[in-house]
């Protein structure tokens, strides 16, 4: 996590915040805060609200009730031009008719700086992403993944109090969109700007956010590290979005789950009695054992890791991860015994 | 013969046949004008001076082309940000603006004339009765083509991400439409800007109805009293246009050069 003592950034709060489009409630009563110069990543399925959010935050969208507030001053009835912040969209958004380093000035020029500071501010910007070069282009003569970077280093150079990234990668190839969501992250926290970045790409909002927050149906589920979230998630659907997971048989008695003939501890918010643990693939072994009850599906290489699907003698399929090298000693029909890692695991009804 | 050749030259045929029927009547018309009959036939421009020897021809033309500036003008403060605003904060009202500005296409002109008949009494009763109060009628008369012209502009943007983009970097509204929007638009005001200015150059029957002296209604006068004339003026309305629809393409060239990402 970065430390945010340092950064210039400011606290960001989102209260209660209900937004209502007819019969479809895309917010409902969400809440988050962000600390100063911190880098939350709001994370969930199409339709889960947080774009809405983050459209509300920058006053692009009205929310029915709730407040916005940043660095303590109640923006909630500020308009979008005069709230400071810099924003990234989704669909390339530089203006056509203006050169790179124009569009990089066009929000200095909203504030009345003056040209020569325009064009030294710009310029400093677009050395910060790499592009100084670029100044005299055009947009239609730029990349996807320079027109972003481009959009960043126009956000940042207003030198805004909370920057938002709107899925500002999901346009990009594969290659360029791990180089920039890279970048982004270097240069977020070289500036310090409070970031609220919204994807539907977990790897993304894991790889580069201070904390990450899962939504579902207008509600912020669970708002975590990445490694928390990904190791103790808080619900059945936090657990079943982030990563993959099994759906085992298990029985939770004083706080310890039965399953695949061990005992591991459970995660708060389980359920007690019968139910389902979600385990990660990595915390499942599988031994060859000719005596055991399971047998290989499928082995899918991927790389160092391999993915290594078995199945239990009552039909459940069991996905684990392994290195290579001990995956590819397996072959689908093999006899195998499963055990699970001693993790603390979820277990829902 | 190749098909190539054979393409190329029913290509040309074709082009020669296009230009004929274009052209013919164009030179027969500079013949009628120039021409000089009786005893002592040859060639004069007086026909063509004539129209800037007589008064009322020329005050006509004077009308009109105010007239056509002013109906541009008025069009484009109207209609931009009118579509603009539709399309970025009310587009459910787009199928009504839609139908609203195509609807004097759907009416015969002669109708709204008769319509609107009372409705210029008073006008030229509070604004006098210089011609250039056609202007209010000839905006509605050119919606229909002016709206299809920025609407394909505006459609061929993502207007909605401009404008938050330039929103969110401290633009307000005004700066959004006048310094991003439109400039990304300009191919389709111009269009509807020449679009507008030859429709006003050649509307004849709301000017004659509601008698004011426009340049169609002066050449028709003319027509009857000096022909060679009114067809030198006639012809020269036409060279004015078509220089002015020369002038559009050269100028969407140009700005295509320097910024192809712009929308025509």
């Amino acid at each position: 996590m970065t430390d945010h003592t340092s950064s210039h950034g400011l606290a960001v709060a989102l209260s209660d915040l209900t937004r209502v489009y007819g019969p479809v409630k895309a917010l409902d009563g969400f809440t988050l805060d962000l600390a100063p110069g911190e880098l939350v990543a709001l994370l969930g399925p199409s339709g889960c609200g947080k774009t809405t959010a983050l459209r509300i935050l920058a006053g692009l969208d009205r929310a029915t009730s709730g407040t916005v507030s940043v660095g303590g001053k109640d923006l909630t009835r500020v308009p979008a031009s005069k709230r400071d912040m810099g924003m990234v969209f989704q669909a390339y958004s530089l203006f056509p008719h203006m050169t790179v380093i124009d569009n990089v000035a066009f929000g200095l020029k909203m504030r009345g700086r003056d040209g020569a500071s325009r064009r030294t501010r710009a310029g400093d910007m677009l050395d910060l992403v790499g592009l100084g070069e670029h100044a005299d282009r055009y947009a239609h003569q730029l990349s996807g993944g320079q027109q972003q970077r481009v959009a960043l280093a126009r956000a940042l150079a207003i030198e805004p109090s909370v920057l938002l990234l709107d899925e500002p990668l999901s346009a990009l190839d594969a290659k360029v969109r791990v180089q920039l969501r890279d970048e982004i992250r270097r240069v977020q926290v070289e500036v310090g700007t409070t970031t609220l970045f919204v994807t539907h790409d977990q790897e993304e909002a894991l790889a580069v956010a201070d904390r990450v927050g899962v939504m579902n149906a207008g509600r912020l589920e669970q708002l975590a590290p990445p490694a928390e979230l990904y190791s103790a998630p808080a619900s059945r659907f936090v657990g079943e979005f982030v990563g993959l997971s099994n759906r085992l048989p298990a029985e939770v008695r004083d706080g310890v789950a039965a399953l695949l003939g061990r005992e591991v501890p459970v995660l708060p918010g389980s359920t007690t009695g019968a139910g389902h643990a979600l385990v990660r693939p990595e915390s499942v072994s599988v031994v060859a054992d000719a005596a055991g009850t399971a047998t290989v599906a499928t082995v899918m290489f991927l790389g160092p890791l391999s993915r290594v699907t078995s199945t239990l003698a009552d039909g459940t399929d069991v996905v684990a991860q392994l290195a290579s090298s001990d995956a590819l000693r397996l072959q689908p029909g093999d006899a195998v015994r499963l055990e699970v890692a001693p993790t603390p695991v979820l277990v829902v009804a | 013969m190749t098909p190539s050749r054979s393409f190329r030259i029913a290509r040309a045929v074709l082009l020669l046949v296009f230009a004929a029927y274009f052209f013919v009547p164009l030179l027969a018309m500079f013949d009628f004008s120039t021409q000089v009959r009786g005893s002592a036939p040859g060639r004069t421009w007086d026909n063509w001076t004539f129209m800037f020897r007589d008064e009322d021809l020329r005050s006509s033309i004077v009308a009109s082309l105010l007239l056509a500036l002013l109906t541009v003008v008025l069009m484009i403060a109207l209609l931009v940000p009118t579509m603009v605003w539709v399309r970025l904060r009310v587009p459910r009202a787009k199928k009504l603006i839609e139908f609203l500005c195509l609807l004097p296409l759907t009416i015969p002109a002669l109708v709204i004339v008769v319509g609107i008949g009372n409705v210029y009494s008073w006008v030229t009763y509070l604004l006098g009765d210089s011609a250039l109060v056609l202007t209010f009628a000839y905006v509605v008369l050119v919606l229909p083509y002016s709206f299809r012209a920025i609407d394909a502009s505006l459609s061929a943007i993502d207007a909605t991400t401009l404008s938050e983009a330039a929103r969110s970097l401290g633009a307000g509204w005004f700066t959004v439409v006048v310094r991003v929007i439109m400039p990304n638009i300009s191919g389709g005001i111009l269009g509807a800007a020449f679009i507008s200015v030859a429709l006003v150059l050649g509307e004849y029957v709301f000017a004659s109805l509601l008698r004011f002296d426009t340049l169609p209604v002066a050449m028709a006068a003319l027509y009857k009293s000096n022909g060679p004339a009114a067809m030198a003026a006639a012809l020269a309305s036409m060279l004015l246009v078509s220089a002015l629809l020369v002038g559009l393409t050269f100028l969407s060239r140009d700005r295509h050069r320097r910024n192809p990402g712009a929308s025509s």
